[in-house]
């Protein structure tokens, strides 16, 4: 299913103040029907503050947020179509994972048989139907996840918030889970919307995700465009690994360590220091050749690839490089040449 | 620390003795005494014998029996009525107020339980406070005899153990994760329903708690029924206080003794029930809390 363009929810200039402190400050988002959006930042940046305001635990101190264009910001929790998987999931626990499933349903007022239908069915898709009679407490930190998600979705909320819902398992289950997700989302067509502080999970789930920081979001777009064209400094280190050149412009050629590096400098201000980013599968590593001279401090491997440490004459900390693992031909004390295209080396005054 | 790994027992033998020789021994002997025969000047006569037993069934004791149940029980259902609310007041309240707020609620209780008791007397008698309150507003002319009745002695012991109440309904109450509240409203229940269907259903162990401890202490007191109740109508704690040091009967004193004993017991086996019942559920409730 692609996301159509068309908003369902829209945030507009949101804000959240706490005594003094602004929790969210002016946020405006546009989320789509059926996409897959993620809310990434690192911790006290606002996200779970919006996410709740979304679900109506928190008013908005200004701003409003429209649902299929009709403001929602008036109306209580149990009055907005929409639902929230919790972040410690939340299960009754005086309650089987059957009558967690039921309960909203119940609060919709549903004829009993309907109820038993859904819950049945949900219990299917989810993969619960051998465990529906366990207490919360007789099950795996797996299964409450899953059995949090069909809660939720069995009310079949217009939206889908979801905080932090892979945060409490383990690294394999994550990633199990990530594509589970994914696939839900397919299969039972709602928009989701994801808070997670880990930057790698918002890449591979989302479809648009936005970066906050601060209360404020820093950048919004695709996976791809955000790692490939971070707005700023924050995000190219916050997305995955990048290195940093500090430098300046001079003459419309950004230089750094008496060197000049050959990249897009326009808009940016001349005479002014200037910070470069490139990404450690983007620099090219030769033996020998023309490009940057520096000498491998370190080695790591990862399985995949081998992270090598780089020291140039370009800037203090060593620059990493990502060779595949299959290439072992440079060791720790080899003198190398680095080079950078052009093409992935992005520029910051900020 | 290992080498220490015996210490722990040996750490726990004061109590252990103590509660053999001020607890455990006395009951037994309680226990022996209620097959013995009594004595013609007090005391016990070593004659075997299932006369005392017998007459604890009486319908006379009987009779006293269920009236102290129905007091005790009573004064329960108010004190868990006057408490859940204020327990859960305190729980809203921010939490650096939340010790300020429990140590008012305990605070009468730092004062002498008679005291306490008969500081009830200058309130309900027929010159006290509450009758000149009543009739200063003009609610009354004639003053109502509010004291040595059925209604004070709830009074007095709902006042006397409300604290206890407050503190074990509050300890399940804090202890109850916020989010599965949130959880509840978000899936469609208003605040009423979460409040009936969630909230009250997972601070039950805390409620029985209260209310057992304030339904055993009831039902077995003799020292409120004696000043507040005036002593126009006995409660079985009362009839046992005077078997030991009126009718000098104390094997039949030791025997009803013996069916307060077992009442409690079965409570507290009743409540132990309950509480391991939801103590998985409480062990969720407190994830992520």
């Amino acid at each position: 299913m692609t996301p159509s363009p068309r908003p369902i929810l829209s945030i507009d200039g949101a804000v959240k103040r706490f005594g003094k402190t602004v929790a969210v400050d002016g946020i405006s988002l546009d989320i789509r029907e059926n996409e897959f959006f993620a809310l990434l930042g690192p911790s006290g940046c606002g996200k779970t503050t919006l996410l709740r305001m979304i679900a109506g635990f928190e008013t908005p101190s200004a701003g409003r947020i429209l649902l299929d264009g009709a403001d929602i910001s008036p109306l209580p929790p149990e009055k907005r179509p929409l639902n929230l998987m919790f972040q410690s999931y939340a299960l009754f626990p005086h309650m089987s994972v059957r009558q967690n499933l039921g309960y909203g349903l119940e609060m919709e007022g549903l004829p009993k048989a309907e109820i038993a239908r859904r819950v049945d069915a949900m219990l299917a898709t989810t993969d619960l139907s051998a465990l529906a009679d366990r207490k919360p407490d007789q099950l795996s930190g797996g299964q409450k996840q899953r059995v949090a998600l069909a809660r939720a979705l069995i009310k079949r909320p217009k939206v889908l918030l979801l905080d932090e819902p892979l945060g409490a398992l383990d690294k394999k289950l994550r990633e199990k889970m990530q594509l589970e997700l994914k696939r839900l989302q397919h299969e039972v067509g709602t928009t989701f919307i994801i808070v997670t502080h880990d930057q790698e999970e918002a890449l591979v789930m989302a479809d648009r995700l936005a970066i906050l920081k601060d209360g404020k979001v820093l950048q919004c777009g695709g996976p791809e465009e955000i790692y490939e064209r971070p707005a700023n400094r924050f995000v190219a280190n916050f997305i995955g690994v990048m290195n940093f050149i500090e430098g300046s412009i001079e003459g419309g050629v950004f230089r750094a360590g008496g060197q000049a590096i050959e990249a897009d400098t326009s808009g940016l201000a001349t005479g002014r220091p200037a910070t470069l980013a490139i990404r450690p599968e983007n620099i090219a590593v030769h033996s020998a050749g023309n490009g940057f001279a520096g000498e491998v401090v370190d080695i790591a491997y990862h399985g995949l690839d081998r992270q090598l440490y780089v020291r140039t004459g370009l800037c203090d900390t060593p620059l990493q490089v990502r060779v595949p693992a299959s290439n072992g031909a440079f060791a720790v004390g080899a003198t190398v040449s680095l080079g950078f295209a052009p093409a992935h080396c992005r520029l910051f005054q900020d | 620390m290992t080498h220490r790994a015996s210490h722990p027992n040996l750490l726990v033998l004061p109590a252990v003795a103590w509660l053999v020789v001020f607890m455990l021994i006395p009951c037994l002997m309680v226990l022996f005494y209620a097959f013995l025969t009594r004595g013609i000047y007090g005391g016990v006569d070593y004659i075997f014998t299932f006369e005392n037993l017998a007459r604890v069934f009486d319908p006379l004791y009987a009779k006293i029996f269920l009236t102290s149940a129905r007091i005790a029980g009573l004064a329960t259902l108010l004190a868990i009525l006057i408490a859940y609310p204020a327990a859960y007041a305190i729980c809203l309240a921010p939490k650096k107020w939340q010790p300020v707020l429990l140590f008012f609620a305990v605070l009468p209780f730092w004062s002498n339980y008679l005291i306490r008791t008969y500081a009830w007397i200058v309130l309900l008698n027929r010159e006290g406070l509450v009758n000149n309150l009543l009739k200063s507003l003009g609610y009354t002319g004639e003053p109502l005899s509010l004291l040595y009745s059925e209604g004070a002695v709830i009074t007095g012991l709902v006042y006397n153990y409300l604290p206890f109440v407050i503190l074990a309904i509050y300890s399940s109450l804090s202890r109850l994760n916020p989010e599965l509240l949130e959880a509840s409203r978000d899936l469609g229940a208003n605040a009423l329903t979460t409040f009936w269907r969630v909230t009250l259903r997972l601070t039950m162990p805390g409620i029985a708690a209260g209310g057992v401890f304030i339904f055993v202490l009831s039902i077995g007191n003799f020292v409120t029924p004696a000043v507040l109740g005036g002593g126009r109508f006995q409660m079985i704690g009362n009839v046992v206080y005077d078997q030991f040091l009126t009718a000098n009967d104390w094997p039949f004193g030791a025997a009803l003794g013996m069916a307060l004993i077992v009442i409690m017991i079965v409570l507290l086996l009743l409540q132990a029930r309950l509480t391991a019942h939801f103590a998985g559920e409480r062990r969720e409730a407190n994830d992520g809390a």
